[in-house]
């Protein structure tokens, strides 16, 4: 009765949503106040029915009612409870509806926080969100409801998938899809905007909390995954340019221009008509990937053929989307007024510097990600682009990039001097030189790109603290008033800086695991040793056990450095029952940055097991850097200036500060 | 991601998750292993999604690494060797694909998008400095100026 109930609130949510797509548009075009009322009230309902619905759902899965498909095919009596909760969306149909769930919460943020939006535009907002929970409500009714019973109950499941028995798949899925999915309000203003034929800054101050709020998401969501992948997978890799990974990279460089962008159309009025295009293109890798991953076309195009029922439907989705999208935008970019003067050189010039490397760098991975699938279909030849194509090309697009990180923000608005902020970034350049020096004498030489992209790193961080230490003055005036000063700092000066800093870190993180990591593959028995970043690895022997729905082999080993014991570890092999599959479960211990990463490979018939060690030199500042990001995004989104609705500031401060104009 | 690992979960459906390399499978020179192992991680696990040979535990993966090891102390180049698997299974090995009629667009496209970009951005800078200094003034609007001045 309940699942039904569940099932209802779906199909309920669906009508809603129906009545928000269509009524507060009519009401946008007639002025109606009571028709475009409806858009907000039928927001705020259908995320309501739909967190029902998806709640009936989560109560099948951790009351294991076997009667319910889903939760047959995906969850078991026995694991722990924390698995059957995040089992939920660790499936396609529980997926599907945790994505809708999170696009009418975001609607509904919309609803509950956009009083101050002029009416017609809210109206239209919504309706454009509406349009999108339509279509994805159909889809998971049509072709993937999660609802569908079994006539007989069985007994048992067939367990979840055991690589997704971790805490990972708790926290990766809702984040990632917050990001990915928080794009849809970008995109909904910006067909708004389309649609009234008119935009201004005020449109931009809206549209960039919402930009940093899914961006912050979504960094999270894939530096989530990207640790995940590296310790669940049990081969040391944390990115892999795999299809599925791209598919959240995409927006997320999309989104990373966007970012940019929208910031040059708030202060500026600049570059209108590109951001619009940007916010609409963002939105829509969003939307292809959820069709790559989703419609199995990745995994073979033959699959994809021979079931196409779900991804010619998301298909449909895309192209609905996107054709409709760029052709609104065809039709009505010319009544956006383009406005914002300024040079080449200046803040404007080095944003739209940073947009055409990031957006050509999206296209490059899309490109890459859809070409072997594309020439197959066009000519039948199969080839492969791999993390070998990826990373050169990539890597190539960020390097200019990445030079010029510190530039932008020393730049002024209009017109810039290119000389004089280079010269203020002497101190950085200088910096960064010292570091690589440093390295090339710690390591005793070392390949020269290494010494390179770590003295890059270096520079980006300590150019990003220029601006901080130029705005404070100090060293020519006071600690307090030094103090005073950066206090006195629009926050989102912070959060460019530690955003900056972080991309700084994971660079310095990447380049010192990819030039300096050693690894080790040997046989061991009980008692042998093995040296790896300077600490001798010794292997205890293997002990067997038993987990709720798993049985385990473990190796036990001593970790020793300069012959006195520091550490120990427990690398395992787990062998899940229901699913007769294996899992590697690494051993994993950090000291400092650096980890090291034990993993355990096939017994050997005279007793010893096959040990892959490998010294991962700083690899905790791949992730600390989007930490910093993260923590960038947050104290921007804090800034004053981006809550919407936030009264001005209160004219009389207690010391007025002066601080350069922005 | 979860896709990713669900199918790498499928692969390893056979038995204990083995290794990629082994240590049966390593060459006694430490240069050769470097080369090999480069060479490894350029060529793709025909069975598997996304892998390289050297990151891979299947049986095919390992006949293809003990195949590279093979010609390598046979004293093959790094690009005979590359020549010599393609030769034998086809470019879809390739996990860098070549430079050729039919990658054109996929080698092509960063380079025009950048550039394509670029122009467009130099373009519509000339335009904005265009409207900032202004065109000459017209005809009469030069007479309403001196008018003005005059007085």
């Amino acid at each position: 009765m309940i699942i039904e109930l569940g099932h209802y609130a779906l199909v309920l949510a669906l009508a809603t949503s129906l009545l928000q797509a269509v009524l507060p548009i009519i009401g946008a075009l007639r002025n109606d106040h009571a028709l475009m009322e409806i858009g907000t009230v039928a927001a705020k309902a259908t995320f309501l029915l739909m967190a029902l619905s998806f709640g009936v759902l989560t109560y099948a899965h951790v009351t294991s009612d076997f009667s319910v498909q889903n939760v047959w095919e995906n969850s078991h009596s026995q694991i722990p409870l924390i698995y059957k909760f995040s089992g939920v969306w660790g499936n396609h149909e529980g997926s599907m509806l945790l994505w809708v769930l999170i696009l009418t919460f975001f609607s509904a943020l919309v609803a509950v926080f956009g009083n101050n939006l002029p009416e017609t535009l809210k109206a239209n907002v919504l309706a454009v969100q509406a349009w999108i929970a339509v279509s994805f409500s159909l889809f998971i009714l049509l072709t993937s409801n999660p609802f569908n019973r079994l006539l007989d109950a069985p007994g048992e499941g067939r367990d979840l998938n055991p690589v997704l028995q971790d805490i990972g798949l708790a926290i990766h899925p809702p984040l990632l899809y917050l990001g990915y999915v928080g794009f849809s309000v970008c995109f909904s203003f910006a067909i708004a905007a389309l649609i009234e034929g008119r935009i201004d800054a005020a449109w931009a101050r809206w549209v960039r909390p919402w930009t940093l709020a899914a961006w912050t998401c979504l960094t999270a969501g894939i530096s989530m995954g990207s640790y995940w992948a590296y310790y669940e997978l049990g081969w040391g890799g944390w990115w892999f340019w795999d299809p599925v990974e791209n598919a959240s990279f995409i927006p997320w460089l999309a989104g990373t221009a966007l970012l940019h962008s929208a910031l040059v159309m708030e202060k500026r009025e600049a570059l209108k008509i590109w951001t619009v295009l940007l916010a609409i293109m963002t939105f829509s890798m969003s939307l292809l990937g959820t069709f790559l991953v989703r419609s199995g076309v990745l995994t073979s195009v033959h699959a994809f053929a021979t079931d196409p029922t779900r991804g010619v439907f998301i298909l449909m989705i895309l192209i609905l989307f996107i054709g409709g999208a760029l052709s609104l935008f065809a039709f009505r970019a010319a009544h956006l007024k383009a406005g914002g003067l300024f040079a080449p050189i200046s803040r404007e010039g080095a944003l739209v510097f940073n947009n055409l490397i990031l957006t050509t760098a999206a296209a490059t991975v899309l490109i890459g990600t859809l070409y072997p699938l594309a020439l197959e279909a066009v000519t039948g030849a199969k080839i492969s682009v791999g993390p070998p194509f990826f990373n050169m090309t990539f890597g190539l697009l960020m390097l200019p990039l990445m030079l010029a990180v510190p530039f932008g923000p020393l730049l002024a608005w209009k017109r810039g001097d290119l000389l004089g902020a280079g010269q203020r970034l002497f101190a950085a350049v200088a910096f960064g030189l010292v570091v690589g020096s440093v390295i090339y004498y710690a390591q005793n030489g070392g390949p020269i790109m290494a010494l390179f992209g770590i003295a890059l790193g270096a520079y980006m961080i300590a150019g990003s603290l220029t601006e901080l230490f130029l705005r404070s003055g100090l060293g020519k005036v006071t600690g307090a008033v030094a103090w005073r000063r950066v206090s006195g700092l629009p926050r989102s000066v912070f959060g460019t800086a530690l955003a900056h800093i972080g991309l700084g870190v994971t660079l310095i993180g990447i380049v010192a695991v990819t030039a300096f990591e050693t690894e080790h593959i040997v046989e061991m028995k009980p008692g042998m040793t093995t040296d790896a970043g300077g600490y001798t690895l010794r292997f205890d022997g293997l002990r067997n056990g038993k987990g709720p729905n798993y049985s385990e082999e473990s190796g036990h080993f001593t970790i020793s450095q300069a012959g006195s014991e520091v550490a120990e570890v427990w690398s395992s092999k787990r062998f899940y029952t229901a699913r007769q599959m294996p899992t590697t479960e690494a051993g994993i211990r950090t000291f400092g940055l650096s980890q090291l990463y034990v993993s355990l490979g096939d017994d050997m018939k005279d007793g010893g097991v096959v040990v892959r060690v490998w010294w991962k030199p700083m690899i905790l500042c791949i992730w600390l850097g989007t930490v910093f990001m993260m923590a960038g995004g947050a104290v921007s989104l804090s800034d004053r200036r981006l809550r919407v609705g936030a009264p001005a500031r209160a004219k009389k401060q207690k010391k007025p500060v002066l601080e350069p104009a922005q | 991601m979860i896709r990713r690992l669900l199918v790498i979960a499928f692969l390893m459906l056979s038995a204990w998750p083995a290794f990629a390399v082994n240590p049966d499978e390593v060459l006694a020179d430490p240069a050769l292993e470097t080369r090999a192992r480069g060479l490894s991680a350029q060529l793709r696990c025909m069975v598997c999604q996304n892998q390289s040979i050297d990151d891979s535990n299947a049986e095919l993966a390992k006949d293809l690494r003990l195949l590279v090891r093979e010609r390598i102390t046979n004293g093959d180049s790094d690009e005979a060797v590359i020549g010599y698997v393609v030769s034998r299974y086809g470019e879809f090995v390739l996990l860098n694909p070549r430079f050729e009629t039919k990658t054109l667009l996929l080698w092509g496209a960063p380079v025009v998008l950048l550039l394509a970009g670029a122009v467009a951005m130099l373009v519509a800078a000339r335009r904005r400095t265009g409207k900032v200094t202004g065109t000459a003034l017209s005809a009469d609007e030069q007479a309403r100026l001196d008018a003005v001045l005059k007085d």
